[in-house]
């Protein structure tokens, strides 16, 4: 029987995102002339409930089996609008999208050659619709672990946390010793715990636990695969392991912000400037000297290092006025002769207790003074702190026989091997990039990986820990279900067409090309293939097609565009674009 | 009333990126003795509405444009900037120090600040027969004001030419038609003059050939680096020429100078262009000297007070120079010479010198100088 599209088409406002710039109703009555189109509704939010209702109500009355939304980018609904249309019945694959928002309302000037522009997208993806195929969406299984990179705070508890949940977890390690950089603290604020409490009750578990097999002096070198088969490469010495695994996170902490980069603090050249990090080894061994003294005259220095864009960080360590305070609390208490001075920009205590502690400290004799500190100098046996008391408004210079430099939080050296090993992103801050800023916080663009603790930006204990878990919880969800759905958009071999040259095989990332073995053509592992296309490009005999952007259907959209001819728009002057809320 | 439309003025200097931290006011080399206080004129500036007057703002005048500001402010504010800024106001308003107008004047006129005849600018080499700059010549020498006038500076050039000679780097001067860089000029604040100049003196050496330039003075060097429309020329300070003729084993020093040498970075060649490693390497590459530093080196050198115009202005507190508290730095180290690579700092550490009474002790000398004595 042959087949009829019967396409629905349906344009959005997406509040004024679009509606300001682009003459929906144009678009929508000219979308209701294409061949093939049906119905082509407007709507205020499309990705709204009453406007997928609106999509489903015509798939059921109209016997739609066809649907292009015009709205935003895919990479934001095409799961929304797929999951709708197969709600009712559609195949997921039967739906198509035109971007007339980020391609078009965002970027060009409201004007009737930016709706013909819109017109010319929608006519597009209809054209593409018309020929869409159904696709079989298949399920690959899980090996049922899951790997950890870094066994500081962050790696430790969500290692125990999936082994504690049945499964088994590798945690490799770069050092020979668990507990990252808090196992150097001395003690946490608020609360002045000792930190040694803290780390040696994790790090037991995890020594003990039948479940986590922990590789220490280990580096990660290599990752094949994709969400529930990965294959870890793992450097330990002189052995080479491979670790089959479902899930991977990546815990790969901070290194502390180097002060030798702010010159004029003198770090490294005055035995009287040290960092907070020296000064809680200092704390540990037990005494505050500094050349064989106690100091009389202490001075904290805050933001060394954060909120600095003249050493390219921008950010705030969120540690770091908690972190001094703490450590003057601990001079006070313990050189009660000392004067304690902290230099600050803000004093930024907003966690759970921290205020309260922030107001204990200031008790406690600590004068805070408002200014950054510009510079340090030597002055006889001692040293100097130039600064300008930005509330007395006076430029004051104080004499000092220890400064403590609260050094700021810094991707981790190994940030980028690990970022391009696993082809993840990073921040303009150069942490890892999480998946979405407030709805998935712990994952990352690639499918199956996953962040925890401060590789993905400066945080304290605490918050390392709840991050922790939740990616625990977020990397356990494949492991727990068993399966995960294969991309059903892949490269397929005309066997009349190949030649079995192999010129696919060597482009292919994946390795999901292979020769076979009697028929002398080439195959595709479905499970392998991500449908990046690279092969179909390397054909020489153009045998091969990807799945829903067969050639057939990417010529059918080109030939639309040439027919439709509309001139370059001008871009739109640089201004704050109206942004979904 | 001298207004200022301060909204527009924070905006074009992007003074709304101040956080108040006090970085810049707190490392000032001037404001432990002016009023000047450049966190608390931005605070200023930014909550006047729409009008801000200068008039009662004479410490304005004492901003030495070191740059100390504004390469610590962790904003990427340029509270120098900003200065300069407000001085252009005052200057488009004609309210300007007599001596400023003076400088200004004779730079408009002869072609620098020094109230010197323009005819007279090649004097310095009139024995020398040095080539004039033309198409071919491999660089341009650019000489600047106070090397082609002052006689102290005078024997900065004529050092710098014996070596470059002996080294054989083959240069061309400008001579008479040479014209001030306009360095001072902006710093001072009279943009429209500036611009004049960069353009006009862009056309003569486009017209030249130049292709390759250094300079004798930090300062023109500077200018011609970061304020001159982008022309392709590459421009060096001449330190940077000579450690690349000693680091190519081009200029052999053969003599011997059993000194104890510290070097003072100035503002224009340190702070602003870190350029902190070439003068050191010339002067390690001198036989027989040895090398001390002072505490506040490189970044945190302490600004002789030299700069931004302040050769022809006072400023608000004349009392100690800031020189002297340097070549008192400098004494400390047990130095016997204070070497430096600008003619300024040069000027006023000698001066600081001999009001210290110090002349037996620490000698002012130029890098140039220190290397033409061991050729």
């Amino acid at each position: 029987m042959a087949f009829f599209p019967r396409v629905g088409v349906y344009v959005c406002h997406c509040g004024i995102n679009i509606a300001a710039t682009v003459d929906v109703r144009a678009v929508r009555e000219y979308a209701a002339t294409l061949p093939g189109v049906v119905v082509a509704r407007e709507y205020t939010y499309m990705c709204s409930d009453p406007g997928q209702a609106l999509i489903q109500n015509d798939v059921r009355e109209l016997n739609l089996n066809r649907v292009v939304v015009a709205s935003c980018s895919p990479r934001m609904h095409e799961p929304t609008f797929r999951a709708t249309v197969s709600e009712v019945g559609l195949n997921p694959y039967c739906f198509e999208m035109a971007n007339i928002r980020e391609q078009c309302a965002w970027v060009h000037p409201a004007g009737d050659l930016t709706t013909q522009k819109a017109m010319q997208l929608v006519a597009s993806a209809v054209a593409k619709a018309r020929l869409l195929q159904p696709l079989e969406q298949r399920q690959a299984s899980v090996t049922p672990s899951a790997l950890v990179i870094g066994g500081g705070m962050a790696g430790m508890q969500a290692a125990l946390d999936i082994a504690d949940a049945g499964f088994e977890v590798t945690l490799v390690e770069r050092t020979g010793q668990l507990g990252g950089h808090v196992a150097h603290l001395h003690r946490t604020f608020p609360t002045l715990e000792p930190t040694a409490d803290l780390v040696g009750a994790l790090a037991q578990r995890v020594g003990d636990h039948p479940r986590i097999r922990l590789l220490t002096q280990a580096e990660v070198t290599g990752v094949g695969g994709f969400v529930g088969n990965f294959v870890v490469t793992v450097r330990q010495g002189e052995q080479q392991l491979e670790v089959p695994t479902g899930t991977i996170i990546v815990a790969t902490g901070f290194q502390p912000f180097d002060a030798r980069r702010k010159p004029e603090y003198g770090y490294g050249v005055y035995p009287q400037v040290i960092t907070t990090v020296d000064f809680e080894r200092m704390a540990n061994a037990g005494e505050i000297r500094v050349n064989g003294h106690e100091p009389r005259k202490v001075v904290f220095i805050h933001c060394v290092g954060s909120r600095d864009q003249a050493v390219g960080n921008a950010y705030c360590s969120r540690v770091c006025c908690m972190v001094a305070a703490k450590q003057a609390s601990l001079v006070r208490e313990r050189l009660p002769q000392a004067e304690v001075t902290a230099f600050y920009m803000d004093v930024r205590a907003f966690g759970k207790g921290f205020e309260e502690f922030y107001d204990r400290v200031r008790q406690s004799g600590v004068i805070y003074r408002r200014g950054n500190p510009s510079e340090i100098i030597r002055r006889g046996e001692n040293v100097v702190v130039r600064a300008e008391d930005t509330l007395l408004g006076q430029p004051v210079e104080i004499e000092a026989d220890l400064v403590v430099l609260a050094v700021g939080m810094t991707p981790n050296a190994g940030t980028e091997a690990i970022a391009s090993l696993l082809k993840l992103s990073r921040s303009s801050d150069g942490f890892f990039m999480e998946a979405h800023p407030k709805l998935r916080p712990v994952e990352t663009s690639m499918a199956g990986i996953f962040l925890a603790g401060t590789c993905q930006g400066p945080k304290d204990i605490p918050e390392s820990i709840a991050q922790a878990r939740a990616a625990a919880a977020a990397a356990m969800i494949p492991l727990m279900r068993g399966t995960v759905p294969v991309e059903a958009a892949t490269s397929s071999v005309d066997e009349e067409l190949c030649a079995g040259c192999g010129q696919c095989a060597s482009i292919c990332t994946f390795g999901a090309l292979n020769l076979h073995p009697v028929r002398g053509v080439m195959t595709v592992n479905a499970v392998l293939c991500q449908g990046c296309g690279a092969c179909a490009t390397a054909c020489p005999s153009g045998a091969i097609n990807v799945k829903h952007f067969t050639f057939d259907q990417v010529m059918a959209q080109i030939d639309v565009v040439e027919d439709f001819g509309v001139p370059p728009i001008p871009h739109r002057e640089a201004e704050a674009q109206v942004v979904e809320a | 009333m001298l207004q200022i439309e301060s909204r527009a003025f924070a905006r074009e200097h992007d003074l709304f990126a101040c956080v108040q931290c006090g970085k810049c006011t707190g490392g000032c080399p001037m404001t432990l003795k002016t009023k000047l206080n450049p966190r608390s004129l931005i605070l200023r500036i930014l909550t006047a509405g729409n009008g801000f007057d200068l008039e009662p703002f004479e410490e304005l005048w004492d901003c030495t444009t070191c740059s100390t500001c504004t390469t610590r402010c962790p904003k990427n504010v340029s509270p120098m900037e900003a200065i300069i800024g407000m001085r252009s106001a005052i200057v488009e308003k004609g309210k300007i120090h007599p001596n400023v107008k003076t400088a200004l004047e004779s730079t408009f006129r002869q072609g620098n600040p020094l109230t010197m005849p323009r005819d007279q600018r090649g004097a310095w080499a009139a024995d020398l027969a040095l080539k004039p700059m033309a198409e071919g010549v491999e660089y341009f020498y650019y000489v600047g004001c106070t090397p082609s006038y002052d006689p102290r500076g005078q024997k900065v050039a004529r050092s710098l030419v014996k070596i470059l000679q002996k080294a054989g780097v083959d240069f061309g001067i400008l001579g008479n038609e040479e014209n001030c860089c306009g360095s001072e000029v902006r710093r001072l604040g009279e943009a429209g003059l500036f611009e004049m100049m960069s353009e006009e003196n862009t056309e003569t050496y486009k017209s030249l050939g130049v292709s390759k330039m250094f300079t004798t003075s930090p300062h023109c060097y500077n200018v011609y680096r970061n304020d001159y429309p982008k022309n392709g020329m590459q421009v060096q300070h001449y330190t940077q020429l000579l450690a690349g003729l000693v680091e190519g084993k081009k200029l052999e020093l053969t003599g011997k100078l059993e000194k104890t040498i510290t070097y003072h970075d100035p503002c224009y060649l340190g702070k602003h262009n870190s350029v902190f490693d070439e003068p050191r390497a010339v002067l390690a590459a001198i036989p027989g000297a040895k090398l001390v530093e002072m505490d506040r080196s490189r970044e945190k050198s302490l600004c002789c007070e030299g700069g931004g115009g302040r050769m022809w202005l006072e400023g608000t507190n004349p009392g100690t120079r800031l020189a002297q508290m340097r070549v008192k730095e400098a004494l400390e180290t047990g130095a016997e010479v204070l070497a430096t690579a600008c003619p300024f700092c040069l000027l006023t550490l000698e001066e600081a010198v001999k009001h210290l009474n110090a002349d037996d002790r620490l000698k002012v000398m130029d890098v140039a100088e220190l290397v033409a004595e061991v050729l």
